[in-house]
């Protein structure tokens, strides 16, 4: 090699000449206040978000794919298999399905829109780039999971009307909708955060797509979504009635209907913190390692 | 566009190595480019350039060694370095779905841009990388060459004085290749320091000061493209004769004109006659008179430099293949 030998400058040299401090080599790595990089995080936050919410209008057919699957889903249930169900209580079988309809749309909405999304990102070199920029690291996952959660947010709404068309009757009262809402807007963010640590780490948008929804389908048929658990066989019932799908139904369900909710709202809000609580840090740590193949 | 602040090499790499599982993606790379300059990484597929730019942006965090960027240092202020580079790398990395203008301005803001600047920013890229036109359009109808010049533009947004292109135009038609070619050209000579990968020998040879070629993750060989061509060998007369019977008087003439000592070459199917010149072009008006002289009939003559595909192929044995197919480390 025929390069000749030249040190880096010392940290005196730079003011010698004039030169800003903080950009003399050998300088100690600017450190931001924390206030200070909050901020930028949720200034950064919020354009990847504003990137989310255009490509959901730039893409229609991914809002209107995933409103007319559920929309099948309701018409199957209140029209097919509905018949067949009974649900006892006094309750029609109609006003029993939506609150399913809603979880199961939400669930497979969050983890599919997120993890498909940020796979789509890494495969085209998407993420390298934000990963090169002086920007907040946190904010590419954070801009996209808010996003994903207003989208989600609509969908709801065009289910809601979907089922008031095939007489869908809630009783319940404003509070326990707006607690129900809530509810599945906290489903709808920690599900995202399963699909973008799901999508980070597959890595592949077909692949999220075909294997890393599979384990949606046990979580949402075996649980209170579509028939009451009291059918199932015992050993089905012991995992339907304790996982988090049925609790957050069963809370839906009890708010949209006026029904007593009891401990269950609580018990599905502790299930979908916690499942942020293993998911963000798993997704965060995929993020860092990330690195686009070819 | 900003000149370096700095003392010393705008780029430099002292050691880096770094595996990827049984894969040796770097074994000891040592870079330095000044500031100002235009270094071209050179080398086959799997050779570890994109690792060696990967480490410099700051992206991969190598297993041993140092590396400064604008006069920091990579590992130890990540961050400083991303405000002072641009990086473009080996797909067009921009959102297809929304429109140029809307990428830059993305871009534009998580630099850090107030909103009005980044729009200002961006109508101005837009202007200069002739997508004006194409501004409002979503980028999943542009042509591969607008995609690279949109994501060239997107790593100039804050004019930084270091620029990353992992193999620019790979990929890309003649036309759209040559026209990124005069952006970057225009670019250098602005000031920019940059480091260009590619395993295009051409594209080295047009855009780069000195050429680093790596193989097997280290450099075997630096040098300005001239310095990197004579270590082949000097230039070459080569004349392909238009009847087999000439070959002879040809060959006559050549090696009346070829250095002591050097063999003159052959090739009968081809009817081709090559020897290493001496005096560059007065030998070789020298031979075309004594050629016209004894009646040889030319169908082609010329003074052949070694291309950089000879130069690779001296150095490492193996021509210089570009294999797209094969897994990039």
């Amino acid at each position: 090699m025929s390069t000749t030998e030249r040190r880096p400058a010392e940290p005196g040299r730079g003011a010698d000449r004039g030169e800003r401090a903080v950009d003399a080599p050998g300088a100690m790595p600017r450190r931001e206040r924390p206030s200070k990089r909050l901020y930028w995080m949720w200034h950064d936050t919020m354009v990847i978000a504003e990137r989310g919410l255009r490509q959901t209008t730039r893409i229609p057919e991914l809002l209107v794919f995933a409103t007319v699957q559920s929309a099948m889903f309701v018409l199957l249930f209140r029209y097919v298999f509905g018949g067949a169900i009974h649900v006892g209580k006094g309750i029609s079988y109609v006003n029993y399905l939506m609150a399913g309809i809603f979880v199961q749309t939400v669930a497979f909405g969050a983890t599919a829109g997120t993890g498909i999304g940020l796979a789509d990102d890494l495969q085209k070199g998407l993420v390298d780039r934000f990963r090169s920029l002086p920007m907040s690291r946190m904010a590419v996952l954070l801009g996209r999971t808010l996003a994903d959660l207003a989208r989600n947010g609509l969908t709801v709404i065009v289910m809601l009307l979907v089922g008031l068309a095939v007489g869908f009757r809630p009783e319940g009262s404003p509070l326990g909708w707006l607690a129900a809402v809530g509810l599945m807007l906290i489903l709808s963010f920690s599900f995202s955060w399963v699909g973008a640590a799901i999508g980070l780490a597959v890595r592949n948008p077909e692949a999220v797509q075909a294997a890393g929804l599979i384990w949606l389908f046990p979580l949402t048929f075996a649980s209170s979504a579509f028939v009451p658990i009291a059918t199932m066989p015992s050993w089905l019932r012991v995992f339907a009635e304790n996982q988090p799908i049925t609790k957050l139904v069963d809370a839906v369900r009890a708010w949209a209907l006026g029904q007593p909710v009891g401990s269950t709202a609580w018990i599905a809000l502790a299930w979908c913190l916690g499942i942020l609580a293993v998911a963000m840090p798993l997704a965060v740590r995929f993020y860092r390692r990330a690195a686009t193949l070819k | 566009m900003s000149a370096l602040d700095v003392a010393g090499p705008a780029i430099l790499a002292e050691g880096l190595r770094k595996r990827f599982g049984e894969t040796k993606a770097l074994a000891g790379l040592d870079l330095q480019v000044e500031a100002g300059t235009v270094l071209g990484l050179l080398g086959p597929n799997g050779a570890g350039k994109t690792t060696a730019v990967r480490i410099l942006t700051t992206l991969v965090v190598p297993d041993r060694g140092r590396a400064q960027v604008a006069g920091i240092d990579v590992m130890r202020n990540p961050e400083g370095v991303r405000a002072r580079i641009g990086l473009t790398g080996q797909y067009a990395a921009v959102d297809e779905f929304l429109t140029g203008q809307e990428n830059l301005e993305m871009f534009g803001r998580l630099y850090r841009l107030p909103r009005r600047r980044a729009r200002v920013r961006a109508d101005e890229l837009l202007e200069r990388f002739d997508l004006a036109g194409a501004a409002s359009r979503v980028v999943k109808t542009y042509s591969g060459g607008m995609r690279r010049r949109l994501d060239l533009a997107a790593s100039l947004i804050v004019s930084p004085p270091v620029l990353f292109l992992d193999e620019p135009t790979t990929g890309l038609d003649p036309r759209s290749r040559l026209g990124m070619w005069e952006l970057i050209e225009e670019l250098v000579a602005q000031g920019t320091t940059l480091l260009l990968t590619t395993q295009y020998l051409d594209e080295a040879d047009r855009l780069a000061d000195r050429i680093a070629v790596i193989d097997s993750g280290r450099v075997i060989a630096e040098g300005t493209s001239d310095e990197l061509k004579r270590r082949v060998g000097g230039e070459r007369i080569e004349l392909t004769v238009a009847r087999h019977g000439s070959l002879e008087h040809a060959r006559e003439v050549l090696s009346r004109h070829a250095p002591q000592g050097e063999a003159v070459h052959i090739e009968e199917r081809a009817r081709r006659v090559s020897a290493p010149a001496e005096g560059r072009a007065r030998g070789l008006a020298d031979v075309v008179r004594e050629l016209d002289a004894a009646g040889v009939e030319l169908d082609d003559l010329s003074l052949r430099r070694p291309t950089l595909d000879d130069v690779f192929l001296t150095l490492t044995g193996h021509e210089a293949e570009a294999d797209a197919g094969e897994q990039e480390l």
